[in-house]
């Protein structure tokens, strides 16, 4: 019998995901040992017509990681899809849109020119954009298009599973290729390689009573490294996000920034996190509770650092391409 | 941004309360009170139970304008619900106006057993200040150029 298939793809991601697996160490020897790699253009060299050229359904399983931001990443997605028996997100990018995600409070124009005339390092005097299609002696030359809005895979194609984390740990990976080589895994739609708890239940921290009179950036104290840094007035997004990484930044005295996304149950991980951070003040007065909310400097960006795009609303409505998303902020302030 | 049709009604979706922002409207509604329509009352045995994500739900799915209305401060039938309202509403119209929703499309008001008079009043004025504003039309906002 020939060995299973096996595809890994990146989309709009920063190659975390290919070292989460990198990272499996000697295990990786096994993978290559037990699987027939037939894409992973982060580590060898395949074509995508290699990949179109495959009978459909020909691939046993692809990890695909990064969320869909331009046009090539959408068609191969749709092409990995319809290659694919099991399609999992592999990592939060694809799974809930990531770090990439954030780029909804924006959109094309406002990051093109940002990027190609505002930074401080760009010189481009002749106002050079991007072009999908360019004519050379040698023929035409195409780019992928740049989508306004970013997208998780899901939200592009069907997807069997979900493997959340940035990146996933090295322990859930292992278990779910583990999983994938005994027919062990569950019905599809399910997310693997994580808990059914939230963070808090991985953290070891002593919880008392959540009542804060304020809220502090992590370099603003020193936290007491024993005690749940809610409590300490430290956002930390840990109930409203899915456990199994086994708290990490928790040991290492940071807060949980959301990372392996909602927990079962919860459609929008921004909404619950909100939830929670508004009942532990301490406050009846409105003019007080102001005061202690004011201190959180980007309700949205703590809110949704992992998950614009697969949260309800999807992204920040704009009018026209009038308002970058930092003016955007110190309008909402001054309101 | 959507241009409204001329007979366009704007859809509010209100959270109300049981003990309190409810009996007002039900007061309203038996004192046979004329007022706006356009309020669609969901009722909660608290405004404490409302999780922001019922707003956000409200708004994705077409609400043109949400509001909250609940017992006077102090007077929380569960003695302090309404007090993590305004907590929650206070965090939660922040995030509306980063996300680009209009503070004035989300209210939050208090309104006794009494007060069937105030919440004819507030529906009419919501509408009113909707119905100026246009349609949200939340759909839009995802579609790609």
């Amino acid at each position: 019998m020939s060995k299973p298939k096996l595809a890994l793809y990146w989309a709009a991601s920063c190659g975390g995901c290919e070292i989460a697996v990198v990272r499996l160490y000697a295990k990786i020897l096994d993978v290559a040992e037990i699987f027939d790699i037939v894409l992973w253009p982060c580590i060898m060299d395949f074509k995508y017509k290699d990949v179109e050229a495959l009978p459909d359904k020909s691939i046993d399983l692809c990890l695909f990681n990064g969320a869909i931001r331009n046009s090539e990443q959408e068609y191969m997605a749709h092409l990995l899809r319809a290659k694919s028996k099991a399609l999992v997100a592999f990592g939060t990018c694809a799974y809930t849109g990531g770090i990439p995600g954030l780029a909804n409070v924006a959109n094309r124009e406002i990051i093109f020119r940002r990027v190609y005339d505002e930074t401080p390092s760009t010189s481009n005097a002749e106002g050079v954009r991007p072009q999908l299609s360019y004519q050379v002696p040698e023929g035409e030359l195409t780019l992928p298009k740049f989508y306004d809005t970013v997208r998780t895979l899901a939200q592009v194609v069907p997807v069997e599973y979900f493997i959340p984390g940035c990146p996933p740990v090295k322990e859930q990976v292992e278990a779910v290729i583990q999983a994938v080589v005994e027919g062990k895994l569950p019905a599809p739609g399910s997310v693997v390689g994580a808990s059914d708890k939230t963070v808090c239940d991985n953290c070891t921290r002593i919880r008392e009573e959540k009542r804060i009179r304020s809220f502090y950036r992590p370099w603003e104290i020193i936290p007491d490294s024993s005690r749940c840094l809610l409590e300490q007035g430290i956002i930390c997004a840990g109930p409203a996000t899915r456990g199994g990484c086994g708290a990490p930044c928790l040991s290492v005295n940071m807060p949980c920034r959301g990372c392996y996304g909602p927990p079962p149950n919860v459609t929008d991980q921004g909404g619950k996190l909100l939830s929670a951070l508004a009942s532990i003040i301490d406050s009846q007065d409105p003019a007080e509770i102001e005061r202690v909310v004011d201190a959180i400097p980007d309700v949205l960006g703590t809110c949704y650092l992992f998950g614009l795009p697969a949260s309800l609303l999807g992204r920040v409505r704009l009018e026209g391409n009038a308002l970058p998303a930092r003016e955007a902020v110190e309008t909402a302030k001054a309101l | 941004m959507v241009v409204p049709s001329n007979n366009w009604e704007p859809t509010i979706v209100g959270f109300l309360c049981n003990w309190c922002a409810y009996q007002g409207a039900d007061l309203a509604g038996t004192s046979r009170m004329t007022y706006a329509p356009n309020v669609r009352i969901v009722r909660v045995m608290c405004t404490g139970r409302i999780d922001p994500t019922f707003v956000l739900k409200a708004f994705q799915s077409g609400a043109d304008g949400v509001i909250v209305a609940g017992c006077h401060p102090g007077d929380c039938h569960y003695s302090e619900g309404n007090y993590k309202t305004i907590r929650r509403v206070t965090l939660l119209r922040k995030l509306l106006s980063q996300m680009g929703i209009d503070p004035e499309r989300f209210r939050l008001e208090w309104v006794s057993a009494g007060e069937g008079a105030k919440w004819a009043q507030i529906a009419d004025e919501m509408s009113a200040a909707i119905k100026a504003k246009g349609p949200l039309a939340w759909w839009e906002t995802l579609k790609e150029a």
